[in-house]
Order: structure tokens, then C-alpha cells, then sequence
């Protein structure tokens, strides 16, 4: 029977087929844990007397909490400290192997296991965080998961899983130079909503997603459950085995071979059916920016912060509404004149290699506008190393930018990297909820370049704004972008 | 996990959508590692405004929720399930729930019902004249009762079958413990084990120091 990609992942997995309406029982291949939501799990196997089933399919590390200087001091926060120290005595107890603050490995958890090889074609892949679905960059199947979820599958490395609706998102055509991936995932999000994916695996398709680099890929699946998919998947080809061969956990020699064999049939059949497709074409995009409190509030950098007055559907309107009023805006305004107080570059949507080399490229050689303050974050120590080795740093210290340890940072208020309320930032992370980056504090969503070039200006701009003699991220120059 | 059958008590409409989970409870409070103690937690930003819902003394000990479409959008932290719990709803009452949520609501005995939004406005408007007003919910026929309103809500019949029961899920796939040894078996001799651990030479990371700006909280950096 012809299948979707999402299709042969689950069925390749299942140990027991549901009946009666009872979720089919699906085989875990890889659980990531990080400290913010496994301690209440692993409080639940012990009071059960549970034991992990497969600690060599486990791996845990530490981002959400830590801070992203002074690392090798001990963490301030008395709460975050316990919280830490509480995944390393689990780790411990437990056997599973813990890659902690100051470690090469350490680092957020979503750049950690495709980096080490672990994250691989056709495998499920689980952690109790929304945003495992970048995973599905590589053709996994990649499920963010609750804390009974969590204490579920640390006991039977299994989850009992109702089968998810298909969605195709088709992207043709080829991104104009100054949009990147990031611009994609937004456009998409503004396109079908918030809610647009409820109960979809998400699969993106077409020549524009092939063209994505595996740090891009994985931009635009993170971002999935911003539209509320429970996963999104790309299918594996030639980018996705030149980015795994030779990781430390990659398959070797003959291994390689049948993995790459396998990992060939992982695509949707042409006579596939998905239940609902979408389409998209990648040359009518633009630099996209959030105005709003929802990765669904996003609107082209050319265009104005909306008129709530001129929106007809009543939730719709107060929802933009209230989203004006606490990020402080004027109904209207171009978005191009918003000035920001904070440039943040990092998380697990954009802070990797990829990503900052594209900002040391637009940052070199210029200085950051006075008003602003700007974090350069790398998702993992890792990433870090190699833009040292790049001499990224340099370039980023130069520019009047902070280079800071790895951690998940300011995408969410839990480490001290955090807005003051009031406060506005351009973020390469992913979520502008209320709050989000800190109480009070207000934030545009924007793609590495976008950033780059807020950072430079100080208010939200893209490359084009620069004027004519700046040079894309692949060398060549942008004169041709000045009608942007 | 506690059954499940009948709940009535007073309903409070949160006429709000999209709420995500870092409103219904916001990330600093994650740090905890205790699975109960996160009722000062709820939707800490929305309370400390007076004229939020749950300020209100009519609706301050409600039980059940009446929300917007899109709840529990965002983050999977189930703490939001918890928080929601610890301040005494049983039931959360909306249009659409996002699907993370929605799983742990059911694990967690929490009721996630979804019910039309034409039904959800009329149940806001009882809820908003005459606050206090209580609400039944009967998980057996799958229906609301709002003084006159009455509503039919949906969720899985598995989740159903769960909460009725009061049945914990690890238990239950426990049973199956053989079938999951055999898929063992099956498996790809080359998938990834993170054991023995692999990884490219370690190196020494130098820590990162403040830059010198400081930022007070409490004040914007910008005039
Ligand atoms: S970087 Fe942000 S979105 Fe990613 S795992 Fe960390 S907190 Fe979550």
C-alpha cells in the first residue's frame, strides 16, 4: 500500500496495534531528557520501584536552566541549581549518560543529538519538550512529549500513540536572496494559524525544502509545533547522509551501507494521499517578523503592525487587540520603524554554525547600533568550539556583540538571560509569547539575518536595508535586493 | 490516577484564545522539581491585574474552565496540566486544545472537553451574568450542563475509557512487556545506542564573562 513518509515511520514501529480505539503501542528508538521536565519522572519510577528500560537509548543534558556566563562558577539561582543537580543525581541513579555544564557535548538538547550522530533517518525520537520536532529535520519522527510521557518511556521505552492525520506542505520555487528558512517556517505558520496543524504530522516538501541545508531543515521543523503539528518531517536524501556520515554515532562500513539502504525507501510513495495539503511558493517570499504574542501574529518586514478595527473576526481582532497593546505598538506603524533594545541570536531554531556564520558574514567589520544590546548565543558547546576555530568570536566581539557559553539563553525566562519588562527584543528563537523571554518583555521573532541586521541598525531591518554594498551570506553582492 | 464520572462546580469564563502554556503557568516557576504545589503558579502574570477572572470572589473557587480556542498551545510542560490541577479545576472547557495538552490533561485526570464555540459563548454569557453559576459535565453521556445550556463535548474514547477507570498507562503497557522484548529483537542491529557514549575529543570550554552592561530588572534600557 503506498504510504507518506510519516506513515512507514510509525508502521515500522509499532509493537501492538491498537484495537477499539485504543492508541497503537509504538517503539522508542532515542529519549532525550533535559532538568526541566524529568525530575517529577524519574520521582515516579522510584516511587513505583521502576527502573529505566533502555538507558543506552537515553541521553540527557542541561540547557533550559543554565546560565551562559560564568560557567564554570556555581549557578547563582539557588532553584535552577537544585534542578540541575537533580537531573545529575537521576543520571547517576539511573545510568544514563548525562553530558553537563562545561562538557563539549553539553548543550540545548535539540542540537545535541542530531551533532553526536544520534539523530538519525527513520527513527522515533521523544523529549519532554515541544520542540523535539526539529528531529524531524532528518526524517525521524519526532514527538515532544508531556512528564508522564516522559516516566513512561523511561519504563518501557515505548508510548501508546493515536495515530496522527498527514499534512503536506509543499514549498516551491527558490528563496529570493536576504529570506532564509526561517522566513519559510513563519510564512507558513501565518499562513495556516496556530492551531492551523492540530493533530498533523506536518511533512515539507518540494524544491525549496530540498534546497535547505540540514541546520535550515531543522529551522523549519522546529518550528512545527508553532502550528501546532505534533511533528514535522522532511525526507532523507544526499544533504541528510553528507551531515550524518562520520558523527560519532553514525553507522560505519558495511552499517552505513544498509543504514543509507534503508534510510533511501524513507519517502511518501507518489500515490501517497496526505489529508491535507498546503502550497507555498518560496520566490513570493520576504523577510517575515512577528508584531504579535503568537508565532501565528507574523507579517512581512515591508509591511505595518495591523489595524485591529479593520479585522473581521471578533477573536481575531481582540486577540490582536490585546497582542498591540502589551508589545506596545501603534496600529499601523511600518514595522521597519520599530527599534528594538535587545538582538538575540541563538536557541534551538537558530544558533547554530550555520546561523552564525550568515551573522558574522553581514556583522563584519561594522559595529552594532549604540542602543542595542546583542547576545550571540551558540545552541551547544560544540557549535561554540567550531565558530572559535571559524574565528566567528572575534568577528562577534568586534561588533560590540556578547559571545556567551551554550544554553538555551533568552528564548524562554528560566536562566538569567532575560528582558527587562518593557523591554524589546529581535530573537532568532522561536516562541513570542507574553512573558516569554522574561516578564514584561516583548519580542519580534526574526531570522538570523533580520537580527543581524536589527542589530546593526537598531530597529527591525532586513539585509536590504544595509544599503548597496553589502555582500549576501554566500559572498555575492545584494545591490539587486534594494526594492525590498 | 482518581476516576473520573460527574464534576459540577462553578464555571469561569476566560474569554481569552490561544492561551499557551507559558500563560497558564510561566517558566521560572518550572524550576521546582515536586510534581504538586503549583496552584500560585496559574496564570501568574494574568492574576496580578485585579480585574482578572479568578480575582473575581464569584469565580475564585472554580472548578471548571471555559477558555477561548487554541489552549495549551505552545510548550509540552505538563506543569501547566499540574497547576491547573492544584488550583482545583477538574474540567477545562474549550473549542480546540492543542494536542500536547490534550494528552496531558488525560494522564493527569484533568478533563479536557471540547465543545463548539457557538455552545462556549453561550455557556461564557450564563457564566458572566450570573457569576458563581456552576457547571455540571458528565463524562459518561458527554455532556455540559450550564443552567439552560446544554452542550454535548467531545474526547477520545480512549481517554474516556482511562479517566472512567482511573487506569495509569505504564501499568497497562506493562502487561505487554513480552511483545515489547520481541520488537526488541527486530531492531536494526545499527540504530543508534548513546552506550557506550561516542563523541568527537573533549576540550576544555572557557566560560564566558559579563560584558560589563548590566541590565536592572524592572527598568527598560531605553528612555
Ligand atoms: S532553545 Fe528555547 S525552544 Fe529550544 S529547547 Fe531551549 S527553551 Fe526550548
Amino acid at each position: 500500500m503506498a504510504g507518506t513518509l510519516a506513515e512507514k515511520v510509525w508502521e515500522n514501529h509499532i509493537v501492538r496495534r491498537g484495537t477499539d480505539g485504543a492508541p497503537d503501542l509504538l517503539y522508542i528508538d532515542l529519549h532525550l531528557v533535559h532538568e526541566v521536565t524529568s525530575p517529577q519522572a524519574f520521582e515516579g519510577l522510584r516511587l513505583a520501584g521502576r527502573t529505566v528500560r533502555r538507558p543506552d537509548l537515553t541521553l540527557a543534558t542541561e540547557d533550559h536552566n543554565t546560565p551562559t556566563l560564568d560557567i564554570d562558577l556555581p549557578i547563582a539561582d539557588v532553584t535552577s541549581r537544585t534542578q540541575i543537580q537533580t537531573l545529575r543525581n537521576n543520571a547517576a541513579e539511573f545510568g544514563i549518560r548525562i553530558h553537563s555544564l562545561g562538557d563539549a557535548d553539553q548543550g540545548i538538547v535539540h542540537q545535541v543529538g542530531p551533532q553526536l550522530g544520534l539523530t538519525m533517518p527513520g527513527l522515533t525520537v521523544v523529549c519532554g519538550d515541544s520542540h523535539t520536532s526539529t528531529h524531524g529535520a532528518f526524517g525521524a519522527l519526532a514527538l515532544g512529549i508531556g512528564t508522564s510521557e516522559v516516566e513512561h518511556v523511561l519504563a518501557t521505552q515505548t508510548l501508546p500513540l493515536v495515530p496522527f492525520k498527514t499534512m503536506a506542505v509543499t514549498v516551491d520555487g527558490e528563496l529570493p536572496a536576504g529570506a532564509t528558512s526561517k522566513d519559510i517556517i513563519l510564512a507558513i505558520i501565518a499562513t495556516i494559524g496556530t492551531g492551523g496543524g492540530q493533530g498533523y504530522v506536518l511533512e515539507y516538501r518540494g524544491e525549496a525544502i530540498r534546497a535547505l541545508s540540514m541546520e535550515a531543515r531543522m529551522t523549519v521543523c522546529n518550528m512545527s509545533i508553532e502550528a501546532g503539528a505534533r511533528a514535522g518531517m522532511i525526507a532523507p536524501d544526499e544533504t541528510t547522509f553528507a551531515y550524518l556520515k562520520g558523527r560519532p554515532h553514525a553507522p560505519e562500513g558495511a552499517d552505513w551501507d544498509a543504514a543509507v539502504e534503508y534510510w533511501r525507501t524513507l519517502r511518501s510513495d507518489d500515490d501517497a494521499t496526505f489529508d491535507t495539503e498546503v502550497a507555498l511558493h518560496a520566490s513570493d517570499l520576504e523577510p517575515f517578523v512577528t508584531w504579535g504574542t503568537n508565532p501565528g501574529q507574523g507579517l512581512p518586514l515591508s509591511g505595518r503592525v495591523p489595524v485591529p478595527a479593520e479585522i473581521a473576526d471578533e477573536n481575531e481582532r481582540q486577540s490582536a487587540e490585546r497582542a498591540i497593546e502589551y508589545m506596545g505598538l501603534t496600529p499601523g506603524a511600518p514595522l521597519r520603524d520599530i527599534a528594538v533594545d535587545t538582538v538575540f541570536i541563538g536557541s534551538c531554531t537558530n544558533g547554530r554554525i550555520e546561523d552564525l556564520r550568515s551573522v558574522a558574514k553581514l556583522v563584519k567589520g561594522r559595529t552594532k547600533a549604540e542602543s542595542v544590546r546583542v547576545l550571540v548565543v551558540p545552541a551547544s558547546a560544540r557549535v561554540r568550539l567550531q565558530a572559535e576555530a571559524e574565528g566567528l568570536d572575534t568577528i562577534f566581539l568586534d561588533f560590540g556583540a556578547e559571545w556567551r557559553n551554550a544554553g538555551c539563553s533568552m528564548c524562554l525566562g528560566m536562566n538569567p538571560d532575560q528582558l527587562a519588562p518593557g523591554e524589546r527584543s529581535a530573537s532568532t528563537s522561536n516562541r513570542n509569547f507574553e512573558g516569554r523571554q522574561g516578564k514584561g518583555g516583548r519580542t519580534h521573532l526574526v531570522s538570523p539575518l533580520v537580527a543581524a541586521a536589527t542589530a546593526i541598525r537598531g530597529t527591525l531591518s532586513s539585509v536590504a536595508d544595509l544599503g548597496p554594498d553589502v555582500v549576501a551570506p554566500d559572498g555575492s553582492p545584494l545591490t539587486d535586493l534594494q526594492t525590498a | 490516577m482518581e476516576k473520573f464520572s460527574q464534576h459540577t462546580g462553578v464555571g469561569v469564563p476566560l474569554r481569552r484564545g490561544n492561551v499557551d502554556t507559558d500563560q497558564i503557568i510561566p517558566a521560572v516557576y518550572l524550576k521546582r522539581v515536586t510534581r504538586t504545589g503549583f496552584e500560585d503558579a496559574l496564570f501568574a502574570a494574568w492574576r496580578s491585574a485585579p480585574e482578572f477572572v479568578l480575582n473575581q470572589p464569584a469565580y475564585a473557587a472554580g472548578s471548571v474552565l471555559v477558555a477561548g480556542p487554541d489552549f495549551g498551545t505552545g510548550s509540552s510542560r505538563e506543569h501547566a496540566v499540574w497547576a491547573l490541577k492544584d488550583y482545583g479545576f477538574r474540567v477545562v472547557i474549550s473549542a480546540r486544545f492543542a494536542d500536547i495538552f490534550r494528552g496531558n490533561s488525560g494522564k493527569q485526570g484533568l478533563l479536557a472537553a471540547q465543545v463548539a464555540q457557538e455552545d462556549v459563548e453561550l455557556i461564557w454569557k450564563v457564566l458572566e451574568t450570573r457569576p458563581g453559576t456552576e457547571v455540571t459535565v458528565d463524562l459518561v453521556s458527554r455532556t455540559v450542563m450550564c443552567d439552560d445550556v446544554v452542550a454535548a463535548f467531545h474526547v477520545d474514547d480512549y481517554t474516556r475509557w482511562r479517566l472512567l477507570e482511573g487506569i495509569d498507562d505504564i501499568g497497562l503497557t506493562l502487561q505487554h512487556e513480552p511483545e515489547i522484548t520481541a520488537f526488541e529483537a527486530t531492531r536494526d542491529h545499527w540504530r543508534p545506542r548513546t552506550l557506550p557514549a561516542r563523541h568527537l575529543p573533549s576540550v576544555e570550554i572557557k566560560a564566558a564573562r559579563p560584558a560589563g552592561v548590566t541590565v536592572e530588572l524592572g527598568t527598560t534600557r531605553r528612555s
